[in-house]
C-alpha cells in the first residue's frame, strides 16, 4: 500500500506540472493546445543534446530546455495563435491550428532530433528501500520533489507578481483587465511562453528517468487534458489536484487491476465519463465556464 | 565577330547534344522497391533501421554501376512510406507501391500492418517482406509475404532451453505492450515455456505502449520473484525504462526479449543496468561479418550519423530481392516467377565470413520456403555493446 500512495504521488507531481501549462494557455487565451505533449518532448530532447551531446552540466540543460521552450512558446503565440485569434472568432480554428502545429513539431522532431529513444545517465545513483514496503530511486525522489518545488515557485509566482496577477486578471476577464490597462497581447505571450516553458522543464526533469521519444507528445497531451478534464479546465488549482488524481489511480490501478490485463485506463475514462456527466466542469471548475 | 559568335553557339550546342546522348547511353534504367513501415513514433528505430539500410545498400550499388539483372543494368531507387504502425495506413502505403508498379516491398514492421498489407500484396502482384510474425502469412495457401527476420517462436524456445539449461531458470514471468504484436508474441513465449517445463508465474501483466513509468507496471510482476523476466515483444523505446525499473526495484534476475534492440539506446537508458539483458540480435556478429558487412555498417554510419545494430539483419532483404532477380531475370515484374525462384536459390551471402549461402528457408515452421535465411544471433548486453550469447541456425 505505501508503495502505491508513494507511486501514485510521484506520478502525480509529474503529471500535474504538465497540466499546469495547458491549463494556463487555456485560462489565458481559450486555447486548447494539442501541442503541450511535443512541447514537452521538445524539452527533453533539449535537455539530452546539451547534456550527452555538448557534456554540459545537467543544470544547464535543463535550464536551457526551460528558456528555449519560452522563447518557442512566445514565438508561438506571437506568429500563430495571436493573428489566428485576432481574425477569427470560431474557437475551433485555434484548435486546429494547435493540431496543426502538433503534426509540425513532430516533424520537426523527427528532423532534428532522429527516431530512436533518448535518455541522459542518472543524475542520482542509488535506491531507497524501506524494508521492501517503499522502494523508490533517489533520482525519481529528486525529480518529484523538483515537481513540487516548480509547482510551488509557478503558485507563487502567479500569487505575488505583477506579471502573475496580470495574468490572473486576464484570466478572469480580458475585458476588463484591459479597461484596467492590462496589455492583454504582452501577457498572452508571456502566459504561453511560461506555460511552454512548463512544459519543457518537465521533458527535461523526466529525460533522466523515462527518455524521451518522438511518439511521447500525443499521448502525453491526452493525459495533460484528462487532468484538465478532472480538475476544472482553466483553474491552475484544479490542474493541480487532477494531476495528483490521475497520478494516484494510475498507481493504484496498475497494482490493483493488474491481474485482469491492461485496464487501468480503461477503468479511468469509464470513471471520467461518469464523473462529467455529473460535474462538467470539473473538480474546481465553475459551472458557467 | 558575329560569325564567330554563330560559330561558338554551334559548338556548344553540338557539344550540348553529344553529351546528352551520351549521358543518355550512360543512364541505367530504375528499379524500383517499396519499404512501407514504422519511421516514426516509439518504434520507429524498426522501420528506421530498416530503410536505411536499404538506402544504404542501394546507393552503394549504385556507385558500383548498378546492378546487372538479365541484359539491364539497373540503379536501384527506395521508395518509401511511413505507416506510423497502423494497418490503415500501411494498407495506403502498399497501395501506393501498386500505383507505382513496384512488384517488391520490404514491411511492414509490426503485425497487424503486415496482416492488413495481404489482400493488396496479393491484388496487385506484390511479393512482400514484413518483419512480422503470423504463420498465416507464410503458410499456404498465402504465399507473397516472405519473413524478413527470426521469429519469436523461433528464438524464444532456443533463448529459454539455453537459460534453463546454462542459467538455472525454472520460474518465468512476461510483460507485454496492449498490443496485438507484443500479446501474440506473449502467448507464443508462454506456450514456448511450457513445453519446455518451465514455471509461468505471471503472464497477465500489460502494459499501455505510451507508459513512461513502468515501476508501478512491474511491481506485482516482480513480487511473484521470477528468474527471468521476459518483455514480450518490447519496442526499443521501452526496452531500457522496463529494465531499469525492475532493476531499481531490485530485481537481481535475467531479462530478455524476443526482438533486436539497439545497444545505444539501452545504454543511454538504463546505462550498467542493462549488463546482462538478453535479446535476439542482428545477424552478423563481429566473430561472423564479412568485411562487406563491415563495409556496410561504414557507410551506414557515415550517411546517417550513427549505425543501427538492427541493420545488421535489416541489410539482407533488399539482397534477398536483387539475387533473386538476378537468378531469375523474369521475375523483375513477374512475382510467380520470383516464387518459383525462391525454391531454389543458393549464392553467396557477402555478409557472412566462410560459406554462407543466401537462400530461403522456412519448411519446418511454415510448410514452405517463406523465410529468408539469416543466422539466429542472441545477444547478451554488456557495457554498452552486445556480445554473442549463441548463434542457431532456422531450417
Amino acid at each position: 500500500m505505501e508503495q502505491i500512495i508513494v507511486n501514485g504521488l510521484y506520478l502525480g507531481a509529474q503529471y500535474a506540472l504538465i497540466a499546469l501549462g495547458l491549463t494556463l494557455i487555456f485560462s489565458l487565451m481559450n486555447v486548447l493546445n494539442f501541442a503541450h505533449g511535443q512541447l514537452y518532448v521538445i524539452g527533453g530532447f533539449v535537455t539530452y543534446t546539451v547534456s550527452v551531446k555538448l557534456g554540459m552540466p545537467y543544470i544547464v540543460a535543463l535550464i536551457s530546455a526551460g528558456v528555449s521552450l519560452a522563447i518557442i512558446g512566445a514565438i508561438l503565440e506571437k506568429f500563430l495563435f495571436r493573428p489566428v485569434i485576432r481574425k477569427s472568432v470560431r474557437e475551433e480554428s485555434t484548435m486546429l491550428l494547435a493540431a496543426g502545429v502538433a503534426f509540425f513539431l513532430d516533424a520537426l522532431i523527427l528532423l532534428l532530433f532522429g527516431e530512436k529513444q533518448r535518455g541522459i545517465p542518472k543524475i542520482v545513483n542509488g535506491v531507497f528501500n524501506w524494508d521492501f514496503r517503499i522502494i523508490m530511486p533517489y533520482d525519481r525522489i529528486l525529480i518529484g520533489c523538483l515537481a513540487v518545488l516548480f509547482i510551488v515557485l509557478f503558485i507563487t509566482y502567479m500569487q505575488y507578481s505583477k506579471t502573475g496577477r496580470a495574468m490572473r486578471a486576464l484570466a478572469q476577464d480580458k475585458v476588463a483587465a484591459q479597461l484596467m490597462g492590462v496589455n492583454v497581447e504582452l501577457y498572452s505571450m508571456i502566459g504561453f511562453a511560461l506555460a511552454a516553458m512548463l512544459a519543457g522543464t518537465v521533458g527535461g526533469l523526466l529525460v533522466s528517468i523515462t527518455g524521451v521519444n518522438l511518439g511521447m507528445g500525443g499521448p502525453t497531451s491526452i493525459k495533460a487534458f484528462m487532468m484538465v478534464m478532472i480538475g476544472g479546465a482553466g483553474v491552475i488549482s484544479g490542474a493541480i489536484a487532477g494531476g495528483f488524481i490521475l497520478g494516484m489511480l494510475e498507481s493504484i490501478g496498475l497494482t490493483v487491476l493488474s491481474d485482469f490485463g491492461d485496464i487501468t485506463y480503461l477503468v479511468i475514462f469509464a470513471s471520467l465519463m461518469v464523473f462529467l456527466a455529473i460535474r462538467p466542469q470539473g473538480l474546481m471548475g465553475k459551472p458557467w465556464g | 565577330m558575329r560569325k564567330l559568335t554563330t560559330l561558338a553557339g554551334a559548338a556548344t550546342l553540338a557539344a550540348g547534344v553529344a553529351f546528352s546522348a551520351m549521358t543518355a547511353q550512360a543512364a541505367n534504367e530504375v528499379l524500383k522497391i517499396g519499404f512501407v513501415g514504422v519511421t516514426s513514433g516509439p518504434a520507429a528505430a524498426w522501420g528506421t533501421s530498416n530503410v536505411r539500410s536499404m538506402q544504404t545498400r542501394a546507393e552503394w550499388i549504385n556507385e558500383m554501376g548498378g546492378v546487372k539483372i538479365g541484359n539491364t543494368t539497373y540503379d536501384v531507387e527506395i521508395v518509401t512510406f511511413d505507416d506510423q504502425k497502423d494497418p490503415k495506413r500501411a494498407i495506403a502505403g502498399m497501395e501506393k507501391m501498386a500505383k507505382e508498379g513496384i512488384h517488391y516491398v520490404v514491411g511492414p514492421n509490426v503485425d497487424d500492418g503486415a496482416a492488413a498489407v495481404r489482400p493488396v500484396a496479393e491484388q496487385n502482384d506484390i511479393i512482400y517482406f514484413p518483419y512480422a510474425f503470423p504463420k498465416e502469412l507464410y503458410t499456404a495457401p498465402a504465399s507473397n509475404a516472405v519473413l524478413g527476420m527470426i521469429a519469436n517462436y523461433q528464438s524464444g524456445p532456443a533463448i529459454y532451453k539455453y537459460l534453463r539449461d546454462n542459467k538455472g531458470v525454472k520460474k518465468v514471468a512476461f510483460v507485454a505492450a496492449n498490443e496485438s504484436d507484443p500479446l501474440s508474441q506473449r502467448d507464443g513465449g508462454v506456450a514456448a515455456a511450457k513445453a519446455l517445463g518451465l514455471d509461468v508465474v505471471s503472464s497477465n501483466v500489460t502494459y499501455q505502449v505510451d507508459t513512461t513509468d513502468f515501476t508501478p507496471v512491474l511491481t506485482p510482476v516482480l513480487q511473484k520473484r521470477p528468474d527471468l523476466l521476459v518483455l514480450s515483444g518490447v519496442a526499443p523505446a521501452n526496452a531500457p525504462q522496463l529494465i531499469r525499473s525492475a532493476r531499481e526495484l531490485g530485481y537481481q534476475g535475467l531479462i530478455s526479449t524476443e526482438t533486436a534492440q539497439d545497444a545505444t539506446v539501452l545504454k543511454e537508458g538504463a546505462g550498467d543496468l542493462a549488463n546482462g539483458f538478453i535479446s535476439v540480435g542482428g545477424a552478423s556478429t563481429p566473430e561472423i561479418a564479412s568485411e562487406k558487412m563491415k563495409e556496410f555498417v561504414t557507410r551506414y554510419t557515415k550517411m546517417f550519423g550513427e549505425y543501427n545494430d538492427e541493420s545488421n539483419t535489416k541489410v539482407y532483404a533488399l539482397e534477398y530481392i536483387l539475387e533473386t532477380m538476378k537468378a531469375n531475370p523474369k521475375a523483375i515484374d513477374d512475382v510467380n516467377e520470383f516464387k518459383k525462384t525462391i525454391n531454389t536459390l543458393s549464392v553467396p551471402n557477402i555478409y557472412m565470413k566462410g560459406d554462407s549461402k543466401l537462400k530461403y528457408v522456412g519448411n519446418s515452421s511454415f510448410g514452405q520456403k517463406r523465410q529468408i535465411f539469416v543466422p539466429m544471433v542472441v545477444n547478451e548486453y554488456r557495457n554498452g555493446a552486445f556480445e554473442t550469447l549463441f548463434i542457431a541456425e532456422v531450417d
